[in-house]
């Protein structure tokens, strides 16, 4: 016999609430504690926990009911060993109306009524967030059967629908995959849970603070949120800083920037790029990734240099930016920018770096630690080249100094590793030379 | 009114124009309409509206010959051709009015003159006043095709605008060419009673349906007493006193037949001459119609072409969503998308009529979909068989892998107005499962919709 799961009363006076979402879908097995829906009041959203062990067999009560009695059945519990089956001859809609007056053992086992269709079930898809998604029933059947996440999918059509289009433009793309393999149930529109939990703006927590403008989040936020929580939760980070004395890159850039015919305008963060790819050549126990089984030692330095976009950022690559001349890298890395700021940017033009280079030192920045971009293992954070004080061969000087900070995944890159790094990177910006060699 | 600056500026009235004018001036802009001859354009005056006159008097006609069948009596009754001819003149008068009426509504200003661009930004009307707008939208439409030895030659050989105002009942006609506009004349003299030929030098009857419909409405066609040559070109008309001699080339062996009148329908042409096109630098197909983007855009800045003369399918209601998608472009409206061809339906008002949207089962096939096709015949459907219409078919294709509905062919009584019920499909992007889902009501032909949907996954209930 399926537990009867019950509406609940969240305070001695309700008699009625609103089943807001649902956080289990039918088919997942549920553990004591887990918490299976929420319910609003005109007071507050609370939890629903689970307070057996089982998989949900069925969601009588969708998510998003409103004036749902106390105690009736919202859905029903499959225990260990139980099938589905189990639920074939449960008459719901008559557990629905007999369970507020009383939820004794009679619990009607009337034959028929069969499965329920689909169409109850399945009512709206939801996106990662549980919010609903708009799409046309072409676009949801072509994103479940992609394993596409539609609300990772900017929709183009009335009111912001998704639609064809939509779908064959992510597939083109290689954008808006489900962070998880799909799962194989009937409910293939749902996309997994994320891993991050951010509150929504209905949180009654808002209401006690100042007025405010929701603006939804658009699939790049979506992505920048999804990505960086799992790194910051689950990827080790540590950071190593080093101060590099600026002034003969300075000079050598001035000298090669005013070299008659020159059709090239050097920055200085051309220098660094090249530096940190030879570098990365050098200490190649830096140029890696971290995965459950092997460190991926990668055979070719490829560099993502983050550029601020209109709503985020992207990362472009740098391919193989080891072997490429100053001025080659000055002006790929000036298309890249321009084509991110267009939005123009093709797949394989910003995945698939194998470290990457965050600059702020425009922005007047002295120093900052960055968020490994994942699965890379280590990222550079350059500041401000700024005039500082500096001690020279035992007197007080003035030098351009610059403050570079490398975060690492521990998984894969130890502090002897990172300590080496940053030391041949100072050396080489040092006696820039180096890099003509 | 009365300036002639304005943010707009559409040359040609009919229904491409017409409805670009009415919707940028919605949209806040003053409008200029230039037209050379009568508002609402061929498909008012000359086309669509009149022809539906027409075969609405053929039709009523039909049913008095098959009164008996319906328990009724009807004697002495007959047609008068003259009088079947004022009756579409009217309705195409009263139509065209009301398009002037919407215009001044709107405010948009009428100039009554051929408009041509200046090629400095102008839009030149005869005998007007030269306009200026920084966007000019060309709605021109096209005309009867002419081969040679075929023209209309003021007596013999009619096109479709000597062919609504007759000045003969012909006893004898040939029609060349089957598409909508050739059918639909060869449908009407044959309810009248003429000896109706059909020529059609392509292998099947209306050749841009799907192949069964092709098939079906051949069929049909025969069973209403027309003589239909496919495969079969128009070699030479020979003209007599009185009437005329057709030669007739079915792949190398000919054959003659005399006819009284003929009906040349073989395609239309676009209207691109003299209205400036070369002065302003807007460029041309190889085919002859103004190039132009999924905007609309002419390969001049703020030159614009809409209809029938920036290519086929030359069909009135393409011609005025393609306006509005212009026009809301320029005006920076959201959610404006380029026309998607395979959802522009087809009508044909031959009896039976055919309708269609989408792909034909050959074209899906050929653009490599794997497809389920339903079928479902009039015969099957209550309604029809209480109209005493039994003969039809109402076919669906769907894609086999996601289930989109990638066409829908019907023909049968009233399908011309059932098939805007995919079309809807269409734009929302239904799959088979919604279109089961929907409740269709009894009786009515509708029910076959729902059926060949269903036949389309087994699971049709009445065949």
């Amino acid at each position: 016999m399926p537990i009867q799961i019950l509406m609940p009363a969240l305070s001695p006076t309700m008699t009625e609430g609103k089943l807001a979402d649902w956080k289990k879908r039918e088919g997942d097995p549920v553990a004591a504690g887990d918490v299976l829906c929420e319910i609003e009041t005109d007071k507050a959203t609370m939890e629903v926990e689970a307070v057996d062990e089982g998989v949900l067999g069925r969601i009588v009560v969708p998510g998003g009911t409103d004036n749902v009695a106390v105690n009736s059945v919202i859905a029903l519990l499959l225990e260990e060993g139980e099938d589905a089956g189990a639920l074939e001859n449960l008459d719901v809609p008559a557990l629905v109306k007999a369970a507020p007056v009383s939820v004794g053992e009679s619990a009607l086992p009337t034959p028929v009524n069969g499965q329920i269709t689909d169409s109850v079930t399945r009512a709206a898809p939801t996106g990662a967030q549980g919010e609903r998604v708009f799409a046309s029933p072409l676009a949801r059947r072509m994103a479940s059967q992609n394993g596409l996440d539609l609300s990772r999918i900017d929709g183009s059509g009335p009111r912001g629908r998704v639609v064809r289009r939509d779908v064959e433009k992510a597939l083109a793309e290689g954008t808006g995959r489900a962070t998880a393999p799909a799962e194989t149930s009937a409910a293939a529109s749902s996309a997994p849970a994320p891993a991050a939990k951010a509150p929504t703006a209905a949180d009654p927590v808002f209401a006690l603070m100042p007025e405010f403008e929701a603006l939804p989040n658009t699939n790049m936020r979506k992505t920048i949120a999804t990505r960086l929580t799992e790194s910051a939760r689950d990827v080790p980070h540590f950071n190593v800083s080093v101060d590099v004395d600026l002034d003969a890159l300075l000079a050598l850039r001035t000298q090669l920037n005013d070299r008659e015919g020159a059709d090239y305008k050097l920055s200085v963060n051309d220098f660094i790029v090249k530096a940190t790819a030879l570098t990365l050549v050098k200490v190649p126990e830096a140029n890696v990734a971290y995965t459950d089984d092997a460190i991926l030692r990668f055979k070719r330095v490829d560099i993502s240099v983050a550029v601020a976009v209109k709503g985020g950022l992207i990362t472009p690559i740098l391919k193989d930016a080891a072997s490429k001349g100053l001025a080659t890298l000055s002006a790929e890395t000036r298309a890249l920018a321009e084509k991110a700021r267009a939005g123009k940017l093709q797949p394989e033009e910003y995945q698939g770096g194998t470290f990457t280079i965050s600059n702020m030192g425009m922005f007047g920045v002295r120093s900052f630690n960055s968020i490994l971009n994942p699965p890379q293992g280590g990222i550079l954070s350059v500041g401000a080249g700024e005039r500082r004080p500096v001690v020279k061969a035992g007197a007080l000087g003035i030098a351009t100094v610059m403050t570079l900070t490398l975060a690492v995944d521990h998984r894969c890159i130890d502090g002897a590793t990172a300590a080496r790094f940053v030391q041949d990177l100072k050396r080489l910006i040092e006696d820039p030379i180096g890099l003509m060699l | 009114m009365g300036g002639t600056k304005f943010d707009l500026i559409v040359i040609g009235g009919g229904p491409g124009g017409y409805v670009a004018a009415i919707r940028a001036a919605q949209l806040g802009m003053r409008v200029g309409l230039v037209e050379r001859e009568h508002l609402g354009g061929i498909c008012l005056n000359w086309g669509c509206i009149p022809t539906k006159a027409l075969l609405r008097s053929a039709e009523v006609y039909d049913h008095m010959k098959h009164a008996a069948d319906f328990g009724l009596i009807a004697r002495d009754f007959g047609f008068d051709l003259p009088k079947v001819v004022e009756r579409s003149r009217k309705v195409a008068a009263q139509l065209s009015g009301g398009v002037k009426h919407l215009l001044k509504k709107n405010k948009v200003a009428v100039f009554d003159g051929h408009g041509a661009l200046d090629g400095k930004g102008g839009v030149a009307v005869a005998g007007g006043p030269t306009l200026t707008a920084p966007h000019v939208v060309i709605a021109t439409g096209a005309r009867a095709r002419h081969l040679p030895g075929l023209e209309p030659d003021g007596r013999f050989v009619w096109s479709y605008r000597e062919a609504l105002v007759p000045d003969i009942h012909p006893k004898r006609l040939l029609v060349i060419g089957s598409g909508a506009i050739g059918i639909e004349f060869a449908s009407f003299f044959n309810s009248l009673g003429s000896e109706v030929t059909v020529a059609e030098v392509l292998p099947r009857v209306l050749p841009f349906e799907d192949e069964e419909i092709s098939a079906l409405a051949h069929k049909a066609f025969e069973k209403k007493g027309m003589t239909i040559r496919v495969g079969t070109r128009v070699a030479e008309l020979r003209k007599g006193a009185d009437e005329v001699v057709a030669v007739l080339d079915a792949g190398g062996e000919t054959s003659e037949i005399i006819v009284d009148r003929v009906i040349a329908a073989v395609g239309v042409v676009p209207n691109v001459e003299d209205i400036g096109l070369e002065a302003a630098g807007v460029t041309l197909t190889d085919r002859g119609f103004i190039r132009v983007d999924g905007w609309l855009r002419a390969s001049t800045e703020g030159i614009y072409a809409i209809g029938d003369v920036v290519g086929p399918p030359c069909l009135a209601h393409k011609a005025s969503h393609e306006g509005v998608i212009c026009v809301e472009r320029i005006a920076g409206a959201s959610d404006v998308h380029p026309l998607d061809a395979d959802r522009i339906p087809a009508c044909t008002y031959c009896r039976p009529q055919v309708a269609s949207v989408g792909l034909s089962e050959a074209r899906a096939r050929e653009r490599g979909r794997a497809v389920r096709v339903g079928r479902f015949p009039f015969l099957g459907n209550g309604k029809a068989i209480a109209l005493g219409e039994p003969e039809g078919m109402v076919k669906t294709v769907f894609d086999a892998d996601t289930g989109e509905l990638l066409g829908a062919h019907m023909i049968g009584a009233e399908v011309t107005e059932l098939i805007q019920g995919y079309g809807i499909a269409k734009s929302l992007e239904t799959t088979e499962a919604e279109l089961m889902h929907t409740v269709f009501p009894h009786p009515t032909l509708s029910e076959m919709m729902h059926e060949s949907v269903l036949d389309a996954h087994g699971r049709a209930i009445h065949f």
